[in-house]
């Protein structure tokens, strides 16, 4: 079944009296299990897309099923509940808390989350996803005092404390050299495998876009090309 | 999101940023410690000022005694002879409104000391509940005369400070005899000077004496019927110290009509006094004080109702506005004053909170990108400036008591410790923290997810 399906998405900013049109009619539909590399130069909406499939955003025409569910007319406080519960961010700048231990920080999202964890639940399971990402001996470091390569791992691990069923990755490499952009790549391989997380990135490098099992390439506001091992676009618009 | 993980998350945010924390609660800090200051440092001063206008007599209720009058005739105010010193136990003793009350004679007689001589403005012959009905306790030498001189007719007195500048030339009075129609009166004490009253009276050309010895030994009469021309005479009688009443002129009442006499017998009191002097226990209680020594005199003189009163009460009026207006002027300065630093702490917070709100941007975004919805971030920047707000209003609670305490010890200003002041600053600073920490919070909580992630 898929997890996600587009039909027909839209969206136009409405720059004062004139109308840009960003994304023209895109439709799509990505599996359970999917690693997805979203490429496409600057301008192309690959931004905006990424933001409309994060829930962040609402496109201006179309529709977006995201497990069964038809989210494009949700409200607000929905959108918010609904990127708590099924949704992981991993963000090109890391956005970590600042002088907040790592452990603190990838348990935050816990304090919007529906189900109450007391503070020991709470930090426990922080600790847990921070082993899994290979950080058991930093839980108490903070943002300032870990690498590159580490803070964007504690990202992962805070993207991945409500368990969510996808993760998207926003140029996760940007910020990183080549040795720890490869290990950050590993593990969403590893993720993707292993857990079989749906992994979406946004990138622009063909190196990292080489590490995914499908690409999808856009520009000027189309897909220009979806080389998946299963042909899905035509099929499903 | 419960509560208790809101304040943590508020403090945990606080805590990150330690000095921006400290600096945003300066601001409450300093206004709720200038509001707590002023209102301990202005209610000290306002009591302060009340009982300065108080000692000019303000709480005073005098209790002259009825007028008589003969075929028409009415002699004015003080003319009969109602009064009795048990009247003025009675008023202490029976009215919960009066702290305290004293008979009072008055004479005007010579003195003399040596070869100078003087006629005072007043001889007041009292108890020694006088001294503290007219808020005089504090002596400037000596001490007062007690209780046992007023029952034993003891010649000794008090002097006032433009006596000791008329008779004794600067030199100490105290243990010195003067002579009030030749009667030796050693003089005890010297009160504090005093000034003129608000109708130009000098208040320190007094004599104060026991009224026992003032009506039996010098007077022997109403002073409404004895003036100095009368008494000057004295001088021509032996002086017989022993003498209980050496020199009695005149009538002790107004000369009555016969038919009035006839028909209205009444028996002899030689323990009458001029007036009786009464202190309500506050400005407030005037009003119920007159009412009491009202009911009080009329049931002890047997007036039925219906019947007039045979006394007067006066109170101050005029004084007791003057006190009122004073009151209500320093309150409401106080509160204009607090309002004025809360307000100026208020937009301090807020003004803080606006940049710590658009330096956080990101820290926003975030959170809404994982979940928050928009009242949440409301919530987390409104606790956030409520907890802020209540430290700076214990921190300023602290400050203003000190600094109160401070101006107490260092310039021995009379300071009032208010704990209405104390519960107020602190609702007031968390209505502050909610009020101005509200637009911040407000301005957060509509942040778009997206511009708020890529914000610089």
């Amino acid at each position: 079944m898929d997890l996600i399906t587009l039909r027909g998405i839209e969206k136009t900013y409405q720059m004062g009296d004139i109308a840009v049109p960003v994304l023209k009619g895109i439709s799509l539909a990505i599996r359970q299990g999917e690693l997805v590399a979203l490429t496409g130069s600057s301008g192309s909406g690959k931004s905006t897309l990424m933001n409309i499939l994060g829930c962040l955003d609402r496109p201006t025409a179309g529709e977006y099923w995201l497990d069964g569910q038809e989210i494009s007319q949700l409200t607000t406080d929905e959108r918010a509940l609904l990127r708590n519960r099924k949704l992981g961010f991993v963000f090109q700048s890391f956005n970590l808390l600042a002088r907040t231990s790592a452990i603190e920080n990838v348990a935050m999202p816990l304090t919007y989350a529906a189900e109450d964890l007391n503070d020991r639940e709470a930090r426990e399971r922080a600790a847990e996803m921070l082993v899994r990402v290979g950080l058991a001996d930093r839980l108490d470091h903070h943002p300032a005092q870990l690498s590159g390569g580490q803070q964007q791992r504690v990202a992962i691990a805070r993207a991945l404390i409500n368990h969510p069923p996808v993760l998207f990755a926003d140029e996760p490499t940007g910020n990183l050299d080549s040795k720890t952009s490869e290990e950050v790549l590993q593990m969403f391989e590893r993720l993707n495998t292993e857990d079989g997380i749906t992994i979406i990135m946004v990138t622009h490098d063909p190196k990292v876009a080489g590490h995914a099992k499908r690409v999808i390439r856009m520009g000027d506001g189309v897909i220009l090309e979806d080389a998946a091992p299963i042909s899905a676009t035509g099929g499903k618009a | 999101m419960r509560v208790y993980t809101t304040a943590r998350t508020a403090f945990r945010a606080l805590r990150r940023n330690p000095m921006r924390a400290m600096l945003t609660t300066l601001g409450i800090v300093i206004g709720v410690g200038a509001v707590i200051a002023m209102m301990e440092i202005g209610a000290g001063s306002s009591t302060a000022l009340k009982k300065t206008i108080a000692s000019m007599g303000a709480n005073v209720l005098v209790i002259r005694p009825g007028t008589a009058s003969s075929g028409g005739v009415s002699f004015g105010a003080g003319s009969t002879t109602t009064l009795t010193p048990e009247d003025s136990q009675a008023i202490l003793r029976e009215c919960p409104s009066i702290s305290n009350a004293t008979p009072m004679v008055r004479a005007r007689v010579q003195v003399v000391y040596g070869n100078r001589n003087w006629v005072p403005n007043a001889i007041y012959g009292a108890t020694p509940a006088y001294l503290d009905v007219q808020d005089w306790t504090i002596l400037a030498q000596g001490e007062p005369f007690s209780d046992r001189d007023v029952l034993n007719g003891n010649r000794v007195c008090l002097v006032g400070q433009t006596i000791v500048r008329e008779l004794f030339e600067g030199e100490s009075p105290v243990s010195k005899e003067i002579r009030l129609k030749n009667i030796a009166f050693k003089v005890i004490g010297v009160l504090t000077p005093k000034g003129a009253n608000m109708m130009g009276f000098d208040q320190d050309d007094v004599i104060l004496a026991p009224w026992t010895t003032i009506k039996y030994r010098v007077t022997g009469a109403s002073s409404s019927t004895s003036n100095q021309s009368t008494s000057s005479t004295s001088s021509d009688s032996v002086n017989t110290l022993s003498n209980l009443y050496p020199a009695t002129q005149g009538g002790l009442y107004p000369e009555k009509a016969s038919v009035q006499q006839a028909d209205n017998p009444m028996p002899i009191r030689f323990e009458n006094i001029d007036q009786i002097m009464a202190a309500a226990i506050n400005s407030g209680e005037i009003a119920n004080a007159i009412e009491q020594v009202g009911a009080v005199l009329r049931e002890r003189h047997h007036l039925r109702p219906g019947e007039p009163d045979d006394f007067n009460i006066r109170d101050m009026a005029e004084l007791t506005k003057t006190l009122s207006t004073t009151t209500t002027l320093m309150t409401n300065l106080l509160l204009a004053v607090a309002m004025i630093s809360l307000v100026v702490g208020g937009v301090g917070i807020m003004n803080i909170m606006l940049v710590s709100v658009t330096e956080r941007t990101r820290e926003i975004g975030l959170r809404m990108a994982v979940g928050a919805r928009g009242k949440d971030i409301l919530r987390q920047f409104l606790v956030e400036a409520v907890v802020l707000c209540l430290t700076g209003g214990a921190m300023g609670i602290v400050l203003g008591h000190g600094g109160s305490l401070l101006v107490k010890l260092l310039l021995k200003w009379p300071v009032e410790t208010s704990l209405t002041a104390i519960a107020a600053a602190v609702l007031v600073s968390a209505g502050v923290g909610i009020i101005f920490g509200f637009y911040p919070a407000w301005k957060a909580s509509r942040l778009d997810p997206i511009e708020a992630l890529r914000y610089e």
